[in-house]
């Protein structure tokens, strides 16, 4: 239970924690998708709590399957093999690492159209211990032929990518963070693997995703006070990946920053150095994320601060990488 | 539409698994490498289904209503390939490539590339779930297929067959079956060296199911196994323990079935088990 203001992470057995507003994005969604679509059925591994009135107004839809992360998302698979659009609710740390092999030979060989949320990515319950950390999960997600990744950076482009992508045929994850600041006001228009140019400028691109945006998003805030102009760009569809407005976003502005919750081995920042590599695009280049190191332990709040995941700490790296 | 429990004779079925036997024999010769003894101990199983149990309707493999079979020890699937040609899912000239590059029939199953089968598999241990995801998907929709899932024994050593078992269960799954192909090996040895996974019955028992235990050779006994099954819409799912003989039917891989787990015969090893499987059926 917790009674005060915002927590500072959330309980995710309350379904009290489950109605604030940052939680509820998943939960309404589902339910508003239940009731749109006779095709859609949700299943759970023990993560009912944000989806109780989905839970009591349609149970048959609504499949618990306890803490067997790796056997929901098989089910899933036979369930959509049968017609139906079944989303899988999973914490992250327990989601695409844990569900690599089922996702990839249940769901993306197969290309069937299951839906993976994995809430409570990156550092959203690094509270727990170093096993809750999910750092790993987009460049285990990015290597698996047929499947689209997606990580929405805020609750309205959590409600956006959800309720887009309902009718794509093959395989989705959706890696959502919700320790994030507000980028956009209202559920905003992505195009299918398109990236979502936040605030234009020509000095620097920062590449996003996650709560990176809202940060990057702070950072050229920050920065426009000094002079600097930053393009940032949303990348909520991680795979595929808008490689021209990368390679058009270095180009134009002659350096890069990426900037994500997750480790710099194989996410974001890997992408788009590969992105940039094939087409020999002649760009400055930093990657801002996690190191591949042990990870410190604490609340998102405290952990985002100490590795650099605020305004600041992007401005930061900003700075550094134009005067290099 | 091939009916559910259609006429067949006991001695037509033991042709069958034997004839199931020859072409896997003629398969792997052609494609270089097989899994031969782990096909022939489910070589019974295989017929009965196919040619007794299932509802089936070939021209539409994506029929909403045909019964589900899905191969959970999916190295045995050069066994499936001779059947689904035989029923008329694809052609039988597809058999000519089995295993070549390009093929559509691999040496485990791919639904996106072959008709008639009901899901992929390859990982061990998988095909339950998936089968627990397909009984919930059609009580959901009112259908009364019945889902049935053939794995190893040695196969159940993967924990995510007991998040299966649990789930199957819970949800009361009485159209879903488990085949259990318990032949007493795996890959690398006897299974209970391996990792004992006994005694079956009991742990599929206090798991929630109805266990029985057959002998995996004796048609007549499979087919009333299979034709007493409780409804699709009964509430306990049933696991069939059929106890098996890794090799059955050639006097090479029963003598030495763990050397033939998986193998490539020479032409003379090959010929005398054609020859031995032939007097058979003569």
């Amino acid at each position: 239970m917790s009674n005060g203001p915002e927590p500072r992470m959330e309980n995710v057995f309350s379904e009290q924690d489950a109605r604030r507003a940052r939680q509820r994005a998943v939960g309404e969604e589902l339910l508003r998708l239940v009731e749109e679509r006779e095709d859609v059925v949700v299943l759970s591994a023990d993560m009912g709590a944000v989806m109780a009135d989905l839970r009591e107004r349609h149970p048959e839809r609504y499949v618990e399957l306890g803490i067997a992360e790796t056997n929901a998302v098989s089910v899933a698979a036979g369930m959509a093999a049968c017609g139906f659009l079944p989303y899988v609710v999973s914490m992250g740390p327990f989601g695409i690492i844990k569900c690599a092999e089922q996702l990839r030979s249940d769901v993306a060989y197969p290309r069937l159209p299951v839906r993976f949320v994995a809430r409570l990515s990156g550092l959203a319950m690094g509270f727990f211990g170093t096993t809750h950390h999910a750092v790993e999960d987009i460049a285990i997600a990015r290597s698996i032929t047929n499947l689209t990744v997606v990580a929405p950076c805020d609750e309205p482009s959590t409600r956006a990518l959800l309720r887009s992508t309902v009718d794509h045929p093959g395989p989705i994850v959706y890696r959502i963070s919700e320790g994030t600041d507000r980028v956009y006001a209202e559920p905003p228009e992505i195009r299918p693997g398109g990236l979502v140019t936040v605030r234009e400028g020509g000095d620097v691109a920062v590449i996003a995703t996650g709560v990176g945006v809202g940060a990057a998003l702070g950072a050229a805030r920050l920065l426009e006070a000094e002079g600097v102009r930053v393009r940032v760009l949303d990348a909520a569809y991680l795979k595929p990946l808008d490689e021209a407005a990368i390679v058009r976003a270095a180009i134009e502005t002659g350096a890069v920053l990426t900037v994500e919750e997750h480790s710099l081995v194989g996410g974001l920042g890997t992408a788009v150095a590969e992105v940039l590599a094939r087409h020999r695009v002649p760009a400055r280049l930093a990657l801002h994320g996690l190191p591949d190191a042990d990870l410190e332990v604490a609340t998102p709040d405290v952990l985002l601060e100490h590795y650099g995941l605020t305004p600041a700490g992007v401005a930061a790296q900003v700075r550094r990488l134009l005067a290099a | 539409m091939l009916e559910r429990g259609r006429a067949a004779s006991p001695e037509d079925l033991r042709r069958r698994a034997d004839w199931i036997r020859l072409e896997t024999i003629r398969l792997i010769d052609r494609a270089g490498l097989g899994h031969y003894s782990s096909t022939f101990s489910c070589a019974e199983i295989l017929a009965v289904l196919y040619y007794h149990t299932l509802r089936l309707l070939p021209d539409r493999p994506d029929w909403p209503d045909r019964d589900r079979f899905l191969l959970g020890k999916g190295h045995v699937a050069v066994g499936l390939w001779p059947v689904l040609a035989d029923l008329g899912y694809f052609s039988k000239a597809w058999l000519e490539g089995y295993g070549h590059l390009g093929s559509p029939l691999n040496d485990h199953p791919n639904m996106r590339t072959a008709p008639g089968v009901d899901f992929s598999s390859g990982s061990l241990g998988h095909n339950l779930s998936v089968g627990v995801g397909m009984a919930l998907a059609g009580r959901l929709r009112g259908r009364d297929y019945r889902t049935f899932v053939l794995t190893g024994d040695g196969e159940l050593q993967e924990g995510q067959v007991w998040e299966a078992a649990m789930a199957a269960s819970h949800y009361r799954l009485g159209g879903l079956v488990a085949v259990v192909d318990a032949n007493g090996f795996s890959g690398g040895g006897p299974t209970s060296e391996a990792m004992n996974i006994e005694p079956l019955l009991a742990r599929f028992t206090a798991f929630g199911w109805r266990a029985v235990e057959v002998d995996g050779h004796d048609v007549a006994v499979l087919m009333e196994t299979f034709d007493r099954l409780p409804p699709v819409g009964s509430e306990v799912p049933t696991c069939v323990v059929a106890r098996t003989r890794k090799g059955k039917g050639v006097t090479l891989t029963e003598a030495a079935p763990q050397s033939w787990h998986l193998g490539h015969m020479t032409a003379e090893q090959r010929d005398a088990a054609l020859a031995e499987i032939e007097a058979r059926l003569r």
